[in-house]
């Protein structure tokens, strides 16, 4: 009985022990802190984060959960955080707490200087060193060119046309964003309008307009624009001659105290324009006036645009300046 | 076990010797060291997010209308792109949840890149033989900045339309060829073709994440085959790194940061809001609302825009820069010129063309500390002037005031805390002097007294 006791040990001390490395003599790695009770901890840790990251599927299948989103964000954020607690426990309690020093890498002159040599020894026989080169060069710089061609499909690169076109035309009638049109015994003076040329891409920033009505007495529009303003009331584009945001504020009613006339304001970066000045910047970054639009008043009272915008409409680029709008 | 798989291993790819350097690599313990992991990871939790999010984005600015679950937007039309956000946030399962950790994993991928930046800069660890590694950081931190804006942009909310109206100014300021590049860019004139969203939309998800992974991937190989900065200490010089090994020591430090950093992303996407989409309503040109701002890392920028007076050279019908090239474009070229050219700036000045491998401290180079302080001064003021209008809102004083005096201020104070910071360096280090001298004397002292 005891013999075959002995067996049934040496067998299990053959086959656990299998594999099992011999002791080295001396450590690799210095030998690390006894703290079972941190392992402990980690351990602990370890369960929360697994328990907090099990709820998530669970919070996920409830249907009609209220803060949903919020909860598993913290069912989530928890299992991460619990995972990182028990990381630093290991960092600080469990892991061999070692001081390493190694030598910073310089950099090897003959290793430099061979390779140098390589390059130069390869090609030295070259007579013609120069013009290899150029040909190269060139054969590089042609395929290159070839290569990006096709990137010029992109858009109309070369064709800048575009930026001068509106869709305004002497007669096209002003609509509102539901395609009605705007009469002019509809315009108050104190609140701002949109309209759209009618039948036009509402999209395209040369087509919305701001339109405002003023008092006659205070508008005093440059030279040339004495018939744009029936009634008082006036139209500019209302993309921002700045950054080509919409113009969406009006200062208008005013506080007296602060605001000494009504203004068109663009929310991005606060350029403001004198709406009876011909758009005139008043304040903010705008390098230009807003483009205005004549305005005629057509039998039956509907507001129709009298021709294109005193300048293109949208933000500044090199040519802005150069060509009236068509 | 872990025999087997090392020879294994060792057997295939004779991988053995490298691995073990690997492992016993050491790394200089500071905290000030982590923010650039912190980036890293965060950028870990990007990727992750992203590509649960393009299961469910739809790039296409096809008009569609509303009729989901959200009840102020229905009958509402719409791009399929807003819609399918709107879709994701509101009526997929943990949609929003992932959304909003994307979101806030932007804002602090930027961060942290930002913060290391400043580390790097103030302990003068760009300086050779690490100048490479900082210039690669910068391209990172350019490329991060272009993928977040995209990233926002896609969403064709009100919001993304009004910056993407700054964008396309902004490109089309450029002298001579802006008009040219936008039309290349856009297809055409703003808003342009439907094929610029899937222009965006491969550059957002593609082309700027690999560009970013790829340069990551040559970031930390330049540090790891230079080896980490330190500062110096006992046993730490110019030609000995100290540390902890990457195994075992290193390892549960840096997942705990993974694990941490990636805990406060979903805690932030949980629990607190970031661009509700649904409520800013579709963009449309002709649209825009009051007290939108952007990302904070694009407040530089609006900040520029905002200040610059309304001045526009132009002559002969030439309009030579268009306004928003100052804030939105030369403001940025100056800054990422100036801490692109810092580095041989300063080897130039100073004829320092040595090894560093040792950290200074910030009073040690008083110099680079105050023009430090004070470029990084001039910087921040202009960002945050880009908040001018929520002050306005929040604290009553005037905008316009506000940016009066800004222009004063953003000139000014960067001059005096350059001036006080040379100061404060300069005095610290006499400091120093002072009681190294008094230490010498008390041991001299101490010395005569036993003898």
């Amino acid at each position: 009985m005891s013999r075959l006791r002995d067996w049934l040990v040496a067998a299990a001390v053959l086959l656990l022990g299998r594999g099992r490395p011999k002791r080295r003599e001396t450590r690799l790695v210095a030998a690390g802190p006894e703290n079972p009770g941190s392992e402990l901890v980690a351990v602990a840790l370890f369960l929360a984060a697994a328990l907090c990251a099990a709820a998530f599927p669970v919070l996920y299948a409830l249907d009609r959960l209220p803060r949903q989103t919020q909860l598993l964000g913290v069912a989530i954020g928890l299992a991460f955080a619990f995972l990182a607690a028990a990381m630093i426990v290991l960092a600080k309690r469990v892991v061999p707490d070692e001081e390493l020093d190694e030598n910073y890498s310089l950099p090897s002159v003959p290793k430099q200087e061979e390779l140098v040599g390589i390059v130069e020894e390869s090609t030295d026989r070259i007579t013609r060193k120069r013009l290899l080169g150029l040909a190269a060069g060139a054969a590089g710089a042609a395929v290159g060119v070839a290569l990006v061609t096709p990137a010029v499909s992109l858009g109309p690169v070369f064709d800048t046309s575009g930026f001068y076109e509106t869709p305004w035309r002497r007669g096209r009638r002003l609509v509102d964003e539901q395609g009605r049109p705007l009469l002019a015994d509809d315009i108050e003076e104190a609140t701002f309008y949109t309209a759209f040329p009618e039948g036009a891409d509402k999209e395209s920033i040369a087509a919305p307009l701001v339109v405002v009505r003023l008092d006659p007495a205070t508008i005093a529009l440059p030279a040339g624009r004495e018939s744009w303003a029936p009634d008082g009331i006036v139209a500019y584009s209302k993309i921002c001659t700045h950054a080509g945001c919409a113009v969406s504020l009006y200062r208008s009613p005013l506080f007296e105290p602060v605001e000494p006339a009504p203004a068109l304001v663009c929310p991005c970066h606060y350029s403001t324009f004198n709406p009876a000045t011909g758009g005139t910047v008043e304040f903010g970054p705008a390098g230009r006036p807003l483009p205005q639009l004549p305005l005629v008043v057509a039998a039956g009272g509907e507001l129709q645009s009298g021709g294109n915008f005193s300048q293109a409409p949208g933000p500044s680029w090199w040519g802005v300046r150069m060509r009236r709008p068509t | 076990m872990i025999r087997r798989v090392v020879v294994f291993v060792d057997e295939r790819t004779g991988t053995a010797p490298f691995l073990k350097k690997a492992l016993r690599y050491v790394f200089p313990d500071h905290w000030s060291f982590l923010l650039g992991e912190v980036a890293l990871y965060a950028f870990v939790v990007l990727v992750a997010t992203g590509i649960y999010l393009t299961f469910f984005f739809v790039p296409s600015t096809e008009t569609v209308t509303y009729h989901g679950s959200y009840a102020p937007l229905q009958g509402v039309e719409m791009t399929k792109a807003y819609e399918s956000v709107v879709h994701l946030s509101l009526e997929v399962k943990a949609g929003l949840l992932i959304r909003q950790t994307h979101h806030w994993a932007a804002n602090v991928f930027i961060a942290a890149i930002v913060l290391h930046l400043l580390r790097i800069f103030f302990t003068g660890a760009y300086r050779k033989p690490r100048d490479l590694t900082y210039y690669v950081g910068l391209v990172m931190l350019f490329t991060a900045l272009l993928e977040g804006y995209l990233g926002y942009s896609l969403v064709d909310d009100l919001l993304s339309g009004m910056g993407l109206a700054i964008g396309y100014s902004v490109a089309l300021s450029i002298p001579f060829f802006g008009a040219n590049l936008a039309n290349l860019i856009w297809n055409g004139v703003y808003p342009g073709a439907e094929d610029f969203w899937s222009r965006m939309y491969i550059a957002h998800v593609l082309l700027l994440p690999v560009l970013i992974g790829l340069l990551i991937g040559i970031h930390l190989f330049l540090v790891a085959s230079r080896h980490h900065t330190q500062f110096p200490g006992p046993k730490k010089t110019e030609r000995k790194v100290v540390g902890t090994p990457t195994y075992p020591g290193q390892t549960p430090k840096s997942l705990g940061l993974l694990f941490g950093t990636t805990s406060l992303l979903f805690f932030l996407g949980g629990l607190v809001q970031i661009n509700p989409v649904w409520l800013w309503g579709p963009y449309e040109t002709y649209l825009s609302t009051n007290g939108a701002q952007p990302d904070w890392y694009l407040g530089w920028l609006i900040g520029g825009l905002r200040l610059m007076p309304n001045w526009e050279p132009s002559a002969f019908g030439y309009t030579f820069v268009p306004n928003p090239f100052w804030g939105g474009a030369a403001f940025p070229l100056v800054v990422f010129a100036v801490l692109l050219l810092w580095p041989t700036a300063e080897r130039r000045i100073t004829g320092d063309r040595g090894f560093h491998n040792l950290l200074d401290r910030p009073r040690d180079a008083p110099w680079r500390t105050a023009f430090g302080a004070g470029f990084f001064t001039w910087v921040f003021l202009v960002f945050v002037a880009g908040s001018a209008d929520r002050i306005d809102v929040f604290f009553g004083l005037s905008y316009v005031d506000q940016i009066h005096a800004y222009w004063v201020v953003i000139w000014v104070l960067p001059l005096v805390v350059f001036a006080v910071a040379l100061r404060v360096c300069r005095t610290l280090q006499r400091k120093e002097l002072i009681e190294a001298d008094q230490r010498r004397a008390q041991m001299e002292a101490r010395a005569a007294n036993r003898s």
